[in-house]
């Protein structure tokens, strides 16, 4: 497909894992998440062990460590609130470095941090080695309802021509010596801003009339039907099962 | 003796691709755009539909695959008359092109785009891909069947936008505006492949050179009828006329010695 045109989170590669059917891995990386999610708390080595079994993932589809960790940057504004929940819970306290800290504050913090990198880590490989265009189809195939499948199919083609349409807009207003300073020009940029939902609200009903001109009564036509073999799912679950194994140790031990 | 001519048995041929009789259309608001236009597009013709900006020209190609319905008047297809009951196949039939490519390419690939009309059709594998590829080859962009359409130069995706209507194999092919935004390479090209095609075709536009390039037959909208109805080159000759009804020729523009390629 379009080499140097795919999205930023995309890695180009020919790996096993880029070769398996979008809906193999969207089922495995949901199921890895429950299974981790579900996982007790204390079982600290098995979070241990679940990143060990992603970064053997990241291995099989030639995704190096540090275009994965580069990626994970994106979870510290979320995770932020955790960092909080050592200072402020209730309940037992121990000293840290002279900082007096709850410890169901941090055992929470870890919860959180733990459950919630594991979960990014594994979205950041399936978007790594799945194509936007990919995804849409192995969602589709999930059986997602088509008007959310088509939601996010014209979010992908028009985001482009909006934020365009946005930029020419800023440099009319630039060109004609505007400039954003503090808050007596927020005026002018809610007004730039309705004008851009009108722009787009318009271009949706062109859009709508072209669709409606050749055919469309509700429905996307099923263009490319994807299909996976045993072979093919037994590969990509290979992940969550082998996840779920120790999440069951987790629970007995 | 009378000299036996081949060429004189217009009154045989089938229905004409489109025709057009009393159509007459006002919006909601109550502002009148259509007042009563009659004309007919035989198969096989280029004819260029011309008139001033608020003429009345989208609202009449909107008539076309009935979008815009309910007016006085009837519009024919191949013999088919537009109305509810056989939408779906006046809509195969009549293929418009719309002005903004980025209006009509709402695919995340152009091989999807091109594919869309006719699997809406019910057209499914091997049989569908050959149409895309047969649709995209006849516009010179088969290279970029995986592309984006937002990755592709604007007159690029004029061209995918003539060839997702192509696929649907229509009786008439509808352009709104071909030329608009192009410069003059991508305009000639354009030219090039709508000479190369074989379908009947209206073209909607105030680029009065390029419809007489293009186009033997000329109909002249102007506030809601039609008021001309002739050959290109003598319509656009006529300068009473074209001053009546707010047709402008390009500066240094002769009609009468500009050679034509169709």
């Amino acid at each position: 497909m379009g080499a140097g045109h795919a999205h930023r989170l995309y890695r180009h590669g020919h790996s096993p894992v880029h070769g398996l059917p979008p809906h193999t891995k969207l089922a495995a990386v949901f199921a890895f998440v429950v299974v981790v999610v579900s996982t007790p708390r204390e079982a600290m080595w098995a979070f241990g062990l679940y990143a060990v079994l992603l970064a053997l993932v990241a291995r099989h589809a030639r995704v190096p460590a540090g275009f994965l960790l580069k990626r994970l940057l994106i979870e510290v504004p979320f995770v932020a609130f955790a960092v909080l929940m050592p200072f402020v819970a209730e309940g037992e306290q121990v000293d840290v470095l002279g900082l007096s800290l709850s410890v169901n504050g941090l055992w929470g913090a870890w919860n959180v941090l733990a459950k919630g990198t594991l979960g990014v880590a594994a979205s950041v490989l399936l978007a790594s080695t799945t194509e936007l265009r990919e995804l849409l189809l192995g969602l589709q195939r999930l059986r997602l309802p088509p008007l959310l499948v088509q939601i996010a199919s014209f979010m992908i083609r028009y985001g482009d021509v909006i934020a365009d349409e946005m930029r020419r807009m800023r440099i009319a207003r630039e060109s004609r010596g505007f400039e954003a300073r503090g808050v007596r020009h927020w005026g002018v940029l809610a007004k730039s801003a309705g004008a851009l939902f009108i722009r787009s609200y318009e271009r949706g009903e062109r859009v709508h009339l072209a669709m409606i001109s050749r055919g469309y009564a509700g429905s996307m036509p099923v263009i490319d039907e994807v299909t996976a073999s045993r072979a093919q799912w037994s590969y990509a679950l290979t992940l969550p099962f082998v996840a779920l194994l120790v999440c069951v140790l987790g629970w007995s031990l | 003796m009378v000299p036996v001519t081949d060429a004189v048995t217009p009154s045989v041929t089938p229905s004409p691709s489109l025709e057009v009789a009393g159509l007459a259309f006002a919006y909601p608001d109550g502002h009148q755009a259509l007042f009563g236009v009659d004309f007919s597009v035989a198969r096989g013709e280029r004819v260029a539909l011309l008139g001033p900006n608020g003429a009345g020209k989208t609202t009449l190609v909107l008539h076309l695959n009935g979008i815009l319905t309910g007016g006085a008047g009837t519009v024919t297809v191949a013999g088919l008359p537009v109305g509810k009951q056989h939408m779906a196949e006046i809509r195969r039939k009549v293929g418009i092109v719309f002005q903004d490519p980025d209006d009509q390419l709402f695919m995340p690939t152009v091989r999807e785009d091109v594919a869309f009309g006719p699997a809406a059709a019910g057209l499914k594998g091997a049989a569908l891909e050959a149409r895309v590829d047969h649709a995209l080859e006849q516009v010179g962009m088969a290279e970029f069947k995986n592309r984006p359409p937002h990755h592709l130069s604007f007159g690029q995706r004029r061209r995918v936008a003539v060839a997702t209507v192509l696929a649907m194999e229509p009786e008439i092919l509808v352009l709104d505006e071909p030329s608009s935004n192009l410069d003059p390479a991508s305009r000639r090209e354009l030219a090039d492949i709508l000479r190369s095609l074989d379908v009947t075709a209206l073209m909607v536009t105030h680029d009065l050179p390029y419809a007489l390039e293009l186009c033997p037959r000329a109909l002249i909208l102007s506030e809601g009828v039609i008021a001309a109805d002739g050959r290109t080159g003598d319509l656009l000759a006529d300068d009473a006329l074209m001053r009546a009804h707010r047709l402008e020729l390009p500066f240094g523009f002769d009609p009468r010695s500009a050679t034509m390629g169709a």
